[in-house]
């Protein structure tokens, strides 16, 4: 869906304080520099509490990154709370384009009609939320957002995101390694796109 | 300032990892293995301590590491192990550096070679955790040596040749090497780090001059002098930071030979055939840089210069690269209340030898975090294009009235 050889693609993820957007942030730009690429990842710091809302940032590409400002114009919006589609305006600075990922029980075709996204813009809608919750037992929506994400640069298996997190998490029980790696593949085949 | 994506794979030095600006601070005292760590944490340099303590409980180090109860002990501990003879480093940022202010001139004179890690953050009230350059700003006149850095990768290479630099005998001086606070030292990129054992043949171990604790030499630290003495004393300082430009030289062409980076004392970019140039430092120039480019492809001549060192300030670099231009901004990330901006002080300064006049428009930009956007540069350079001098600083991205 993305292609880095044309300049830089830039990222901006939507979450909760507490939530892991930016660990997922993180996690992203571990896996596309492991593919790579050059990447960036950095949060918004503001005031440090759980549940406020906080935006992280990629920037990847295939060339030495220099900027360090701020996202305006993200190419990919990543909403990893469903109670921010509105709140957040997560079409803020978008070109019509632009692709959006957003963790909902809502399918992909009614959420881009809720958002009034222009025809152009991609909409891949997951239930990132359910997913951790049957495989996990709790709402950690970030292996399931990763996996989507694949979707998304698709030039990188699913597969390479879930056995890179599988690495990073190697003090987690095998259970739960295997539980995340799940979710993660879940993830990719359940995003419904629009 | 080649990167590591085009060396050959097959180099056995080569260890890319995702990090920080912070976390490669950390991995740099990590290799280095100081003798003596003293330090009280503050945000935004918080992780590096924090991550070092782990490296000394967990035995990766074997470095003292002495937890005080405020930043002015921190920095009179790194004084004392530093003249008994020992590597010392630490961290702070912002008001933490403020407090360590009293013995910041003291280090100097004591010509005890710490290698400090400044993270930049604005200095309270209010309170704000965010970068600018109001906490190193005010030390410039302490005897440190100040080197800026632009990322992540340039923080731990610059703290290699800052040891060496910092124990250099014809230099003895401490240094701060300063990161924007969140912009570098939170943003989390790849860093390609030396090997352990490269690293301890470059930084080797400090040969100090005049240990405190070698009692068959006995010394004195901290004596009394008056009218008599006191002054030769500080032209002997002021001596060694006349001798940093020099020696760091020489350690650049070694550190290239290691690591294929260079870093030279000002950054030049595009300023050779440039009309108009806009001096900066640390991590926004890479949004001028990318403005360079789009306005080279629009057939305007732009460039763009940072000042990577600060103390001592390149002069002669910095009029050679700025002489018969139609002008030039300087867009400073701390204010003089009352005056000219540091570096537009400094610019102005060097500038004024040079054969022709050079217009100098001054900005200041970035106070608390406020970012520094593409527009930003832009509208800079249009008003050196369209020659809109005024007198004294403009501010950049400051809500009006009306916003």
């Amino acid at each position: 869906m993305v292609d880095t050889m044309n300049g830089t693609i830039e990222v901006r993820w939507h979450g909760r304080g507490g939530q892991g957007a930016k660990s997922a942030s993180a996690v992203l730009a571990e896996v596309l520099f492991g593919e790579g690429k050059y990447v960036q990842s950095f949060p918004e710091y503001g005031a440090e509490r759980q549940g406020a809302p906080i935006r992280a940032y990629n920037r990847v590409s295939n060339r030495p990154i220099r900027r360090r400002c701020g996202v305006q114009n993200p190419d990919i919006v990543v909403v990893v709370d469903p109670t921010m589609v509105e709140s957040a305006n997560p079409s803020e600075g978008c070109a019509d384009d632009a692709i959006y990922l957003v963790n909902t029980p809502e399918d992909a075709g009614s959420l881009r009609r809720r958002l009034g996204l222009a025809d152009s813009a991609r909409v891949l809608a997951v239930d990132a939320t359910r997913i951790t919750i049957e495989e996990l037992g709790q709402n950690r929506p970030n292996a399931p957002i990763l996996g989507a994400l694949s979707r998304v640069f698709s030039d990188v298996p699913a597969e390479t995101f879930a056995d890179h997190f599988t690495k990073k998490m190697k003090s987690l029980s095998p259970k739960a390694l295997e539980a995340n790696r799940r979710a993660i593949l879940r993830g990719r085949e359940e995003a419904t796109l629009a | 300032m080649g990167h590591s994506a085009e060396r050959d794979e097959a180099d056995t030095n080569r260890r890319v990892e995702m990090t920080s600006g912070n976390l490669a601070f950390a991995e740099a005292m990590r290799q280095i293995n100081p003798d003596v760590v003293a330090a009280y944490p503050i945000t935004p340099s918080t992780e590096i301590p924090m991550r070092f303590a782990e490296y000394v409980a967990n035995g990766d180090v074997d470095t003292r590491y002495v937890a005080v109860e405020s930043e002015h002990s921190a920095i009179t501990a790194c004084v004392g192990a530093s003249v008994a003879g020992g590597r010392v480093m630490t961290a702070s940022s912002a008001n933490g550096v403020a407090l360590m202010h009293e013995i910041f001139p003291i280090a100097a004179s004591f010509r005890a070679p710490i290698v400090f890690g400044l993270v930049n953050r604005s200095l309270g009230a209010p309170v704000n955790i965010h970068c600018d350059h109001s906490d190193s700003m005010p030390e410039r006149d302490s005897g440190w040596v100040q080197i800026y850095c632009e990322d992540a990768q340039e923080v731990y290479d610059t703290v290699m040749l800052s040891v060496r630099l910092a124990e250099h005998p014809d230099v003895l001086t401490p240094v701060f090497v300063c990161q924007d606070g969140f912009i570098t030292s939170h943003c989390y990129e790849p860093v390609e780090f030396l090997q352990d054992e490269s690293v301890r043949q470059f930084v080797g171990t400090r040969e100090p001059r005049y240990p405190l604790l070698d009692v068959d030499n006995p010394v004195s630290y901290g004596s009394f002098t008056m009218s008599e003495h006191y002054f030769e004393i500080k032209r002997n300082q002021i001596e060694g930071l006349n001798n940093v430009s020099r020696v760091y030289r020489e350690l650049s062409d070694e550190y290239v030979a290691l690591s294929g980076r260079e870093y030279p004392m000002i950054d030049r970019y595009m300023t050779d055939d440039a009309d108009y140039v806009v001096v900066i430092m640390s991590s926004a120039t890479g949004v001028v840089k990318d403005v360079v480019d789009d306005l080279r492809r629009e057939g305007v001549r732009a460039g763009c210069l940072r000042v990577r060192m600060y103390r001592p300030f390149p002069s002669g670099e910095v009029r050679e690269a700025l002489s018969g231009k139609k002008c030039v901004a300087v867009l400073d990330r701390s204010a003089s209340p009352g005056g000219v901006a540091p570096l537009a002080a400094e610019i102005k300064s060097a500038l004024y030898m040079s054969p022709d006049r050079v217009p100098v428009f001054d900005y200041i930009f970035g106070l608390g975090g406020r970012d520094f956007f593409p527009d930003d540069a832009r509208r800079v350079f249009q008003d050196l294009m369209d020659m809109r001098y005024e007198d004294g600083a403009r501010y950049i991205g400051l809500l009006e009235e009306d916003d």
